[in-house]
């Protein structure tokens, strides 16, 4: 009898440990989104805004036929330019069927999905400033040596 | 009041949405029609991650529900070793939406003492979308898909060495 006392003692004391648990979690991670939500929500404003007045054309005119000059503004602009990643695939096989260098389109559309200019406050908010400036500037440089890395191996092949 | 009092009681994530509402009245004002179908597409937006975001918040309760800081540093630490790198990139290139609503989620784990060199592996690997590649299989053909994903699963991991190199390691919770 006694020992059965002390057996569901036992059990409710886990109980309550583990509700309390459940609990805790829950109160920590509101309290984490609730400080993100401002931040997500004024990234997400600024992409609305950017997509909205960036005409879809606009990326054919920036590049001007020099290999070199090309990824450099095209690594730029994927870094300043927002939204879907899908949109820059459509972007960079637009730019390809105008004559716009493989290196220039493939900068282009990487540091469209590895370098974010338009999140990175929030980023520096919540990952820290030096990690944030850090990580984008590799992105960055990045994109280029991969986009002529990626043609000299397609030449390769 | 003076300005910086004012400024910290808003907090610097009220702060930058506050800027950015500033910049929509300004657009307003100049052309009312792109600040509405900014303000639709922000709508279509928000919808559209909603699912991610119930994801990430799913995520974050059940890291802080199971996951303390000792076991994260076993994972994601500094001695989490092939293991955790592993771990950023199958995660980074498995996890869906927008980069930015995975900050909060690795803000909470770098609490608990995961490595930035991780961090920003997983954030590099988001550049691996498995379900938009038959559209850039379209576009660029197969070859290329397969060689640029074969680098940039590469260089997420250089970058990751070089971004800790650089930023140094995060303090650990535990020693």
């Amino acid at each position: 009898m006694w020992i059965k006392d002390d057996k569901s003692k036992v059990n409710g004391a886990k109980n309550m440990d583990t509700s309390l648990k459940i609990k805790r979690s829950l109160v920590k991670t509101i309290r984490s989104f609730k400080v993100s939500i401002p931040i997500l929500l004024g990234v997400l404003l600024l992409i609305s805004l950017i997509t909205t007045a960036t005409p879809k054309d606009f990326y054919a005119k920036i590049f001007t036929g020099n290999y070199i000059i090309d990824s450099l503004v095209g690594a730029i602009f994927g870094s300043v330019a927002a939204g879907n990643p899908m949109t820059s695939y459509i972007i960079g096989g637009e730019l390809l069927k105008e004559g716009v260098s493989l290196i220039a389109v493939t900068a282009f559309i990487l540091a469209w999905v590895t370098v974010g200019m338009v999140q990175l406050p929030a980023e520096i908010v919540m990952l820290g400033k030096r990690f944030s400036l850090t990580r984008n500037l590799i992105s960055f440089v990045s994109a280029i040596i991969i986009a002529v890395l990626t043609v000299l191996t397609m030449e390769l092949l | 009041m003076s300005l910086r009092t004012l400024l910290a009681k808003i907090g610097s994530t009220r702060l930058f949405l506050l800027i950015v509402l500033l910049i929509y009245l300004i657009v307003g004002a100049v052309n009312l029609a792109l600040m509405w179908e900014s303000l639709l597409n922000f709508f279509q937006l928000v919808l559209k991650i909603l699912p991610v975001l119930v994801l990430v918040f799913g995520l974050m309760f059940l890291s802080n529900l199971f996951l303390d800081a000792r076991k994260a540093l076993k994972y994601l630490g500094k001695k989490s070793g092939v293991r955790g790198w592993a771990l950023a990139i199958i995660t980074g290139i498995l996890s869906t939406g927008p980069i930015y609503m995975w900050y909060p989620l690795l803000a909470d784990l770098k609490e608990k003492g995961m490595r930035a060199s991780l961090i920003a592996t997983f954030l590099y690997n988001r550049a691996v979308k498995i379900p938009l590649m038959p559209v850039m299989i379209y576009y660029f053909g197969w070859k290329f898909t397969l060689v640029l994903t074969f680098y940039m699963i590469m260089f997420s991991v250089i970058n990751g060495f070089v971004v800790e190199r650089i930023v140094g390691e995060n303090k650990e919770v535990l020693k």
